[in-house]
């Protein structure tokens, strides 16, 4: 099986389909659960979960205090769980330290909050270099950090999952939780980029 | 968890309706969402581990990146859907030959072969094309 030629030179998408009529026939997959799951990681499920927990931690210090204490309880409390969102673990950025998460053994990644993984976040360049060679790889995916910050890198296991706080952006101090939610970004909360305020506010 | 509490709590719509994906197309093909609703719902059923299935496909994973090289055309969810099929055959619920076997039958229809009408008791909703244009119908 596998990659061996007798399965692989079949279509991958006839393949899947034929899986998928075999486990419905023997009822092991309920057709409508599958549908709902497939439709909530397609349009509900996504990072603006994280952007409003990550809002929220900016502008209550008590909440805060709690996501970085429990990660999974305090986003628990604003809805978001499910899937892979069983050990959350919430890592601060500083002035002094980065943090960012990868998995490099799969594509391990906060589902709750984040949604699915992107693309590159499961290719491996990138499972394999943001452990061996953070900085230089940050660089090319844009985000250079000064030499003086310390980058901190998170690799998701079989029980936890990551996810960063960001810095909150100079210039934001007038903006509502809400405004500021919209500012957060996936990318942001992988840790490959930092949080900019746009040019209009 | 079920899909509905999650979904009431997020303004799909409103003006804080979700990035969802920063731009980029959560599944890049039909067939990917399937092999991903596939092992959710196996999960959610009681009728696979998520760590069993997971560990086949760090498995997967790793033998896809022993035998091939970094310029060869890498899918991920080509190892999910492998490391699916490897479990659920080591499980004894579905052996990796009845796979092959529905795989080569359906691949076998004539164009323009109506899913809908099928008698293995599903119903396909989701588009993919086919352009097979022989063997029996089933």
């Amino acid at each position: 099986m596998t990659f061996q030629p007798e399965s692989s030179r079949l279509p991958i998408e006839v393949r899947t389909e034929a899986l998928e009529s075999i486990l419905i026939e023997r009822n092991l997959v309920d057709p409508k659960v599958m549908d709902t799951y497939i439709k909530m990681y397609e349009q509900d499920v996504g990072p603006l979960n994280g952007a409003k927990v990550v809002a929220k931690a900016w502008v209550d210090p008590e909440y805060k205090a709690r996501l970085l204490e429990d990660g999974t309880g305090s986003i628990a409390e604003m809805g978001f769980k499910g899937p892979q969102g069983e050990h959350i673990v919430v890592k601060e950025n500083s002035a002094d330290v980065h943090n960012v998460i990868v998995c490099t053994l799969c594509s391990c990644y906060p589902w709750p909050v984040l949604g699915l993984p992107p693309t590159w976040y499961k290719d491996p360049a990138y499972r394999s270099r943001m452990v061996r060679e953070p900085r230089s790889l940050l660089s090319e995916m844009g985000l250079d950090l000064p030499d003086d910050v310390e980058i901190r890198v998170w690799d998701s296991s079989s029980e936890v999952r990551y996810l960063v706080l960001p810095e909150r952006p100079a210039g934001t101090e007038n903006m509502s939780e809400e405004q500021l939610a919209g500012l957060v970004t996936r990318d942001a909360m992988v840790g490959v980029a930092k949080v900019n305020v746009p040019e209009t506010v | 968890m079920t899909a509905g509490t999650l979904a009431a709590v997020l303004d799909v719509d409103g003006p804080a309706a979700p990035p969802r994906s920063n731009g980029e197309l959560v599944f890049s093909a039909p067939w990917e969402s399937r092999a991903f609703g596939l092992a959710l719902a196996l999960n959610a059923g009681g009728k696979l581990e998520w760590e069993d299935f997971r560990q086949q496909l760090i498995q997967t994973i790793s033998e896809w990146e022993r035998e091939h090289g970094p310029d060869e055309e890498w899918s991920y969810y080509r190892c999910w859907l492998v490391a699916l099929e490897r479990v659920l055959d080591q499980k004894g619920l579905v052996p990796s030959e009845a796979v092959i076997e529905r795989t080569v039958e359906f691949v076998a229809r004539p164009e323009g072969h109506d899913h809908r009408h099928d008698d293995h008791g599903h119903h396909h909703h989701h588009g993919h094309s086919h352009d097979h244009d022989h063997g029996h119908s089933c």
